[in-house]
């Protein structure tokens, strides 16, 4: 403790917090301008000449349509296997489908309805799903009946608004509307590790794709995508910029970078080892905000699904959009390609969820 | 402008009900749409709050500054009075130019985009086909017009069943036939007089009165009112089958819920953001919570970064090197399952029987250590690589690290001590090569309060010493280069596949 400098400082609190403060503003500028210094070229000019093979003859087809849920898809998730879905929807149900032949293989009838979050666990035995229960509950999907093999993991003070399992079923991350993220043991429900950060709440996270990475990111209605250590707990780099709620973050798929879609219509990419925002993917004529993002495998194409029921497809080298889908008849709630990047999942508001390739 | 006077005034006359408004129309159930009590109250009825609050505010706002463009007298959309046979239709304009001014001023790829985008405006109520209940644009010769500003989303909340029900039995009392009651509006009608068969003899002197006012005024503009009434009910009671614009995502309700309840704190943070270090009790103190601020941003300006052109740079090499493995960029061998219908490519993908691997998968193995381990195949390949070498125990001991991460809580304590006595500890089983500091490091952490990440510094450790060493040791082994060829030939001697790879890229 610094007793005696505290001790002078508290006779004049006010020119204390007005001295800190400036000397806050002056780093933060130096800090702009050590960023900005880092710019030293636009990534879409850099890109200008790459060859476009494979982009521009791009063409992608609904290829399946999964029906069933009897409201709004709010989430799907793709199994390990590379052909399994989970999805829930509004209706309080949770689905599991063999997206390939259609079937449905399980039907779960949740507690709540509005069913916001649902996951796969990685050897695709587990599914977890939340929402306005607060909860993050976890079933066995080999058994028969799964709601009697329930387990009730997390508790959050607001709803889920995401979850996934690390590596491991052991294991799983949530992300909710009390602004926190938090780290589960599944078996004893105990919590491992709290992320507190958020201004808002967090909409979205994801694990990084690198066995080593210990590191995920979440973004949310504070409009910040914030990157953390899954050990310390400690958010390690803070990322701004856009003007309205992220409502989904996917890492890229090397784990350098990631790409957030937000309310303000358009979708980023930051880099985590530039520390800044490297391009942004946006049109006049977008207006909606997108809900979801992911990357295909080489990492060249990011898929947007978006509230004016479209998915558009961007060219994350050069910034320009590759193409628009009018996927579906209300609006793209959630989205996902398939581990093995053959196929892109999209769910809607119209009931329905759909496969393209 | 008077009409919507209207609304808003018997709107505080009535009794607020907080019925679900979309339970009338018969595609939503009321399970599905049912809310807890706490926050119908925002997601319907919110008259009074603050419009800035609503999720959907952006969107509208956007839309109206492209509204306000298509109005400009001079730039925007022509808008004309129509003579038709016995009447005059007043201030419309057709698909056609609606469509051909979006083309021209918004920076629409195509026509398609134009149309939707305009079916969208439309949906929400900016402009409306003149006689048709579906909210929709086409490109052809149907009339439309425009909405007045009042009735924009932006600019009332969430209209009362009431209102609606004065409105339809208003509708009932004018014996024209253009506001004759379509099927789903007579059953939407039926269900609200059931509702409210309580104060329904209010509800019909409200209609009479609404009516009595209408008919004072000009054939034209009632032929407009009129209109832009029923546009209004459009989007907000749409036809069945037609999407509710005005719906507002479940988790943005419930934030704007929380955000009318709760007054802002003010922290006195410079930026009034809180950083993320920052904890409970620094907020009480301004002073350490600037202090706090000032740190992380010494420790950020330390921090190293990468040029955006080096970044660039990594993008475009990561690309090159992978897509040949995207199926979105180039087919996959044999097919895309997603196309095709024949799984083979799984199959392929999914062997861990050495002679059926495909040679695409072997070749991945080469592009960094954490792709061959991520290959089953892959791993048990280099497994038996370092066997050969002796340093079989440093893949053990990683893998069990990695494993550790995401074991069950009961058992981390036990699988921490088990690891330790079997690669780290005096006498080990299998004892891997790390530096005394780092043994020493990871032995305090594993008597005093061993946890799942207890082996960090030594995991880390390891896994450079296999990458720098063995890694590019076994990519360029005999035994990494016969496994590639050995597939190799494999391929070749499948002259069908190849044909059919190509055949397909052609077709598609």
């Amino acid at each position: 403790m610094k007793m005696a400098t505290d001790g002078l400082r508290v006779d004049n609190p006010q020119d204390t917090i007005e001295a800190l403060s400036r000397e806050a503003e002056m780093l933060k500028k130096r800090l702009e301008d050590e960023k900005q210094k880092l710019k030293d070229i636009d990534m879409c000019r850099a890109t200008m000449n790459i060859e476009n093979t494979g982009i521009s003859n791009f063409v992608m087809k609904q290829r399946k349509m999964l029906k069933g849920h009897h409201g709004k898809v709010l989430c799907m998730n793709w199994s390990t296997d590379k052909r399994r879905i989970v999805s829930s929807s509004q209706d309080g149900k949770m689905l599991v489908w063999d997206a390939f032949t259609t079937n449905k293989e399980h039907a779960v009838t949740m507690p709540t309805t509005w069913v916001m979050a649902c996951s796969f666990g990685p050897s695709g035995e587990v599914v977890a799903c939340g929402g306005l229960d607060n909860k993050c509950t976890v079933y066995p999907v080999r058994e028969d009946d799964p709601a009697a093999k329930k387990k009730a993991v997390a508790t959050h003070t607001s709803y889920l608004s995401c979850c996934t399992f690390t590596t491991s079923d052991k294991q799983i991350l949530t992300g909710s509307g009390d602004s926190t993220c938090a780290l589960w043991d599944v078996e004893s429900g105990q919590l491992i590790q709290s992320f507190h950060g958020h201004a808002g709440d967090v909409m979205s996270i994801d694990l990084s794709p690198s066995e080593t990475g210990n590191l995920f990111i979440s973004g949310g209605c504070d409009k910040a995508a914030m990157v953390w250590d899954m050990r310390s707990g400690e958010c390690v780099q803070m990322f701004e910029g856009h003007d309205s709620d992220i409502n989904s973050v996917r890492f890229y798929p090397s784990g350098d970078a990631f790409a957030t879609g937000s309310d303000d219509a358009t979708c980023r990419l930051f880099d985590l080892r530039a520390d800044r925002e490297v391009n942004c993917y946006k049109k006049d004529s977008l207006i909606n905000g997108c809900n979801s993002v992911d990357f295909s495998i080489s990492g060249r194409l990011l898929f947007g699904g978006y509230n004016d029921y479209t998915v558009n497809v961007w060219d994350v080298l050069k910034g320009n959009r590759v193409t628009i889908l009018y996927a579906h008849e209300n609006r793209v709630s959630c989205l996902g390609v398939s581990p093995d990047g053959t196929a892109l999942c999209t769910g809607s508001w119209d009931y329905s969820l759909k496969i393209w390739a | 402008m008077l009409s919507c006077m209207r609304f808003r005034s018997c709107s505080h006359v009535l009794i607020r009900d907080n019925v679900d408004g979309m339970a009338l129309t018969p595609k939503y159930k009321p399970r599905t749409e049912s809310l807890p009590n706490t926050l119908s109250s925002a997601m319907f009825g919110n008259g009074q709050a603050n419009p800035e609050d609503n999720p959907n505010y952006l969107v509208y706002k956007k839309m109206e500054s492209i509204v306000d463009r298509m109005q400009d007298e001079s730039t925007g959309v022509p808008v004309r009075t129509v003579k038709s046979f016995m009447s005059k239709v007043p201030s419309v304009f057709t698909g056609v130019d609606l469509i051909a001014w979006i083309m021209k001023n918004v920076d629409v790829e195509d026509q398609a985009e134009a149309t939707h985008l305009a079916t969208l405006m439309a949906s929400h109520g900016y402009f409306f086909p003149i006689d048709d209940h579906e909210l929709i644009v086409k490109n052809d010769n149907t009339y439309y017009r425009f909405q007045t500003p009042c009735f924009w989303p932006s600019r009332c909340g969430e209209p009362e069943n009431t209102d609606y029900a004065v409105y339809l039995c208003k509708r009932t009392m004018q014996n024209k036939q253009r506001l004759e009651l379509a099927d789903y509006e007579a059953e939407n009608l039926a269900r609200l007089q059931k509702m409210f068969s309580r104060k329904w003899e209010f509800i019909f002197m409200q209609a009479e009165a609404q009516a009595k006012v209408d008919k004072k005024r000009d054939k034209l503009e009632r032929k407009v009112l009129d209109s832009q009434e029923r546009a209004f009910w459009d989007v907000h009671r749409p036809v069945p089958g037609c999407v509710n614009t005005t719906e507002v995502d479940i988790k943005k309700a419930c934030r704007m819920n929380r955000h009318s309840k709760m007054t802002r704190h003010n922290y006195a943070v410079p930026g009034g953001r809180i950083s993320p270090s920052v904890s409970e009790a620094d907020l009480h103190n301004p002073c350490e919570s600037i202090r706090h601020e000032i740190d992380s941003l010494k420790k950020k300006l330390e921090k190293r970064r990468v040029k955006i052109s080096k970044v660039t740079e990594s993008y475009v090499a990561f690309y090159e090197q992978y897509a040949e493995f995207d199926p979105f960029i180039m087919s996959p061998d044999p097919s895309n399952p997603w196309v095709t219908d024949c799984i083979d490519f799984w199959e392929m993908e999914k062997t861990v029987n050495p002679r059926d691997i495909p040679q695409r998968r072997v070749k991945r193995w080469a592009f960094s250590i954490e792709e061959l381990l991520g290959d089953p195949a892959g791993k048990e390949q280099f497994s038996k690589f370092l066997d050969k070498e002796f340093s079989g125990e440093n893949l053990k001991f990683w893998t069990a690290c990695r494993d550790l991460k995401g074991l069950a809580m009961k058992k981390v304590n036990c699988k921490v001590h088990e690891i330790f006595s079997e690669f780290l500890a005096p006498g080990a089983h299998n004892p891997v090569n790390v530096d005394s500091r780092i043994t020493e490091l990871v032995r305090t952490r594993v008597e005093n309060c061993p946890n799942r990440y207890c082996f960090e510094e030594a995991q880390d450790h390891i896994f450079k010493l296999m990458k720098s060493d063995s890694y590019s040791r076994y990519l360029r082994s005999d035994m990494y280069k016969e496994f590639l060829s050995g597939t190799r030939k494999k391929v070749r001697l499948l002259p069908a596949i190849a044909s059919n790879f190509s055949a397909f890229k052609h077709s598609s």
